[in-house]
């Protein structure tokens, strides 16, 4: 009775941890020659025992079935999750307040004083522009953060790594010799673009003045009329990324780098923060700051919202510049 | 009045040295100067915050409007015990892994990245302050973001085909979560009308004793802990966590396991208590769900903690374990169930930056091999790493004076009240268990081959910083353990504070 225990119990360790020599690390004893009489042939290999560990046995399960099965439970699993959550969602938006109706929650007594007294509190005309840059700045400080945070990350990883290379057989081998090429190495991506392109040029020599003048009004109007930092921000940056189709990233170089780019963008978040460092806190230890709103409707009025809407201008235009210019070329 | 203002300058400060970091010369390390000196002067304000606050005099903790404008139309920060413990810690242990890894942040990455790096740590630190003391939800979203993107290009730093492939791994996963945060936070500004979290806690109230919206409120609720669930890697959400804390350099492995996890723990926290309050928690069933799920990570965590090879992966599926029982805490949903999670938070944020800066102090005596079959004798190359490791290991397992021991007990005794004493006391015990069976072997291997390991092993003696650095962690390990219920009082008044 204790022997046949035993020997299921060992039966049972062996099916669990596997046991004997693995087939590929047994050394086979040598053949029998082959024409002695009498002998049994296949001495040479005594009955083998090797049991398989559970864990081998999953994975030749694993590579057989599982991958298989897997593969078509993820897919049909994925679809159904989204459908679920779709009709979840769907669901709830039906649920919610209607939509434009006066008495939803969310019209109440912020949404009121904004619309009353934010144009003479912040001396905006323009009440987003307040609600964004005086009422809740430090949401905006953060959002410009944001833009800062994801140009370096994107600066770190497709600039600043491919500096001091020199690499003249490449030189040769695409034919540029462009000197932003030459001081700086080769770009990953070689962006081609064509010298003489008569019609992109005549229109962006047109164009590319209009739409600077234009953010530039949508920026300083900003707290003025509809438009900001943000949105002007964005179509200067559309100037900068026409002038490098048109005329070559080298024209850009001249006056946009890589040291352009972290020099204003810190600056203008420098003057950001140090501004509304000052307004942030003589506003919490209710100390007067002294910053004069002026008359609503002028182009200098609204206290600091027009320096703050110049500055998120700058970092917008310069990291989404940068951006194109990383991704495009790999370098600024 | 200082102390007053400690919250937002500790977050103005950090911004702005992210912010003039990238001006600064590379000479003489300038950008890592800067970075830690700015990060133990706010350590020495959250201090000084934590002394002013723990003898109240007037009231446990203030909101600080930020600007001219009250709170609900302006932001507002809001400072109590817990908000300033949490900081003081963070900032603990951020300069410690910083100090701790400086040289083998030297050897991955080249001279400009580090600069960089410099930035994002910069922006990291700040962006966790900022998660600790906001008070207003869309605030928090915006540092959600900084945060992400920061610890995205952390990962990222070292530049490896591993990392990459991480880092984009680590970068789809949490901006589905940072996507359903937003979501939900505007279903919730929807139904009530506000991003002071106050002001939505009272709206949440009346809504759900005129029973309106419960679907919405419901759903809205599950987005957001889903959310922040895969930022802060619970259990089924956290399979991008192995990859991108095993394969990047070990001061991002320690600041993302250490510290970015907590952040957004401490924001789930912050919202199921000022938000939608215990009570609300209950009645829509999150806390079970919750529960349940810090229950799995528990187990799961270090089951697959026990299948890894490579000592830094074995650590980092640890972590998602540690978590679990961070998220158990809250799951019990009682203040006092709360102060053990947080205390859990503190342990962990001290203890999993060590043992990454052990493990990558260890590695690095190995010819910066990470499989533990390659560790073996470490410890007689690199004795500080070695016990660092083992003071971890033992933490992790919960040995009687050390840290692990006194969150492990505390939740212990706040699972009592519950009703669901059961499953919790099941889960650490078998949780505990498995925990000792991945860390003791590991222990064992830096301590055989004591012979071997003298005759091959020459490597130059770790810097002055690195035992410093592990000295100190040792001693906080051996502080939290012996000393917490102290540390629990504190922590137990300023979650009251806090709901």
């Amino acid at each position: 009775m204790r022997e046949d225990i035993k020997d299921l119990l060992n039966k049972f360790f062996n099916w669990i941890i596997g046991n004997g020599p693995r087939p590929e690390n047994e050394i086979l004893p040598p053949e029998p020659p082959p024409d002695l009489p009498f002998t049994r042939r296949n001495s040479g290999r005594k009955s083998r025992f090797h049991e398989a560990s559970i864990n081998e046995r999953y994975n030749e399960w694993v590579e057989l079935h599982g991958l298989h099965i897997f593969s078509s439970l993820y897919t049909w699993m994925s679809v159904l999750t989204c459908l679920v959550i779709i009709l979840l969602l769907l669901i709830t938006v039906t649920e919610l307040p209607p939509f434009g109706d006066e008495h939803n929650p969310a019209n109440n007594e912020v949404v009121l004083r904004y619309i009353k007294t934010g144009a003479r509190e912040t001396g905006a005309k323009n009440i987003v522009a307040g609600m964004i840059l005086d009422y809740r700045a430090f949401d905006t400080f953060g959002e410009s953060a944001v833009l800062f945070t994801a140009a370096v990350s994107v600066l770190m990883l497709l600039g600043a790594s491919r500096r001091n290379r020199t690499c003249e057989k490449n030189i040769f081998k695409f034919g540029i010799t462009s000197k932003s090429f030459l001081q700086r190495g080769p770009p990953l991506r070689v962006h081609i673009y064509r010298q003489d392109d008569m019609i992109l040029r005549g229109i962006a020599s047109i164009s590319i003045p209009t739409i600077l003048v234009m953010g530039c009004a949508i920026i300083i109007n900003g707290h003025l009329t509809p438009g900001g930092g943000f949105s002007g921000g964005a179509v200067l940056s559309t100037a900068l990324i026409l002038a490098a189709n048109a005329y070559g990233f080298d024209h850009v170089h001249y006056f946009f780098n890589e040291r352009t780019f972290i020099f204003s963008s810190s600056g203008s978040l420098i003057i950001y923060a140090l501004a509304k460092g000052y307004s942030f806190f003589t506003g919490a230890n209710h100390i007067p700051s002294g910053i004069p709103t002026g008359t609503i409707g002028n182009i200098l009025s609204g206290g600091l919202i027009l320096p703050l809407n110049i500055c998120v201008g700058i970092v917008v235009a310069g990291t989404l510049y940068s951006f194109y210019a990383l991704f495009s070329e790999g370098d600024i | 009045m200082i102390a007053f203002n400690i919250p937002f300058f500790s977050i103005f400060i950090m911004m702005f040295g992210a912010i003039i970091t990238p001006l600064l010369p590379l000479k003489k390390r300038l950008p890592e100067k800067l970075l830690c000196w700015l990060i133990a002067i706010i350590g020495i304000f959250s201090a000084y915050l934590i002394f002013e606050l723990s003898y109240p005099v007037l009231q446990p903790g203030f909101n600080y409007p930020v600007g001219h404008y009250p709170a609900p139309w302006g932001n507002e920060l809001r400072a109590g015990l817990l908000e300033a413990i949490l900081s003081f810690v963070f900032c603990v242990a951020m300069l410690l892994s910083v100090l701790g890894n400086f040289s083998s942040t030297h050897e991955d990455i080249t001279p400009k990245r580090r600069q960089i790096f410099c930035v994002l740590v910069n922006l990291l630190m700040a962006s966790l302050l900022a998660l600790t003391y906001t008070n207003d939800i869309f605030t928090a979203y915006v540092f959600i973001e900084i945060n992400t993107i920061a610890a995205c290009a952390i990962v990222a730093v070292k530049e490896s085909p591993e990392t990459i492939r991480a880092a984009l791994r680590y970068m789809i996963m949490s901006l589905v979560g940072s996507g359903l945060v937003l979501i939900s936070i505007c279903l919730l500004y929807g139904l009530t009308g506000h991003l002071l979290m106050q002001n939505m806690h009272n709206s949440i109230l009346e809504l759900v004793k005129t029973n309106r919206y419960i679907l919405p409120l419901t759903v809205s609720l599950a987005l957001i802990t889903v959310g922040l669930g895969i930022k802060s890697a619970l259990y089924p959400f956290a399979l991008w966590l192995p990859d991108a804390h095993a394969s990047s350099t070990n001061a991002s492995s320690a600041i993302l396991s250490g510290l970015v996890l907590k952040g957004h723990i401490f924001l789930i926290i912050k919202i199921f208590v000022r938000v939608f309050g215990l009570n609300v928690i209950k009645l829509l069933g999150m806390d079970t769900v919750i529960f349940t799920l810090g229950l799995v990570a528990m187990i799961m965590g270090s089951v697959h903690a026990l299948r890894q090879i490579n000592i830094k992966r074995m650590i980092a599926w640890s972590s998602v374990a540690q978590v679990g029982y961070i998220f158990l805490g809250l799951g019990l949903n009682s203040p006092e169930g709360i102060a053990a999670g947080c205390l859990h938070i503190i342990v962990h944020a001290c203890v999993k930056p060590m043992l990454f800066t052990a493990a990558g102090g260890l590695s690095s005596a190995a010819d910066h091999k990470k499989g533990l079959h390659d560790l073996m004798g470490t410890f007689y190359a690199n004795k500080w790493a070695g016990l660092g490791l083992i003071a971890g290991a033992c933490s992790m397992m919960g040995i009687p004076g050390f840290a692990g021991f006194a969150s492990k007990l505390s939740l212990t005794l706040a699972s009592f009240d519950s009703s669901l004493i059961i499953w919790s006391l099941a889960g650490l015990a078998v949780s505990s268990v498995l925990n000792a069976l991945y860390y003791v072997p590991a222990v064992i291997v830096i301590l055989t081959g004591k012979k071997e390991a003298e005759n091959k092993i020459k490597i130059p003696e770790p810097s002055g910083s690195y035992k410093t650095v592990m000295g100190i962690f040792i001693g906080i390990n051996f502080y939290l353990g012996l000393f917490c219920v102290p540390l629990l009082r504190l922590i137990t008044g300023g979650v009251n504070f806090l709901g």
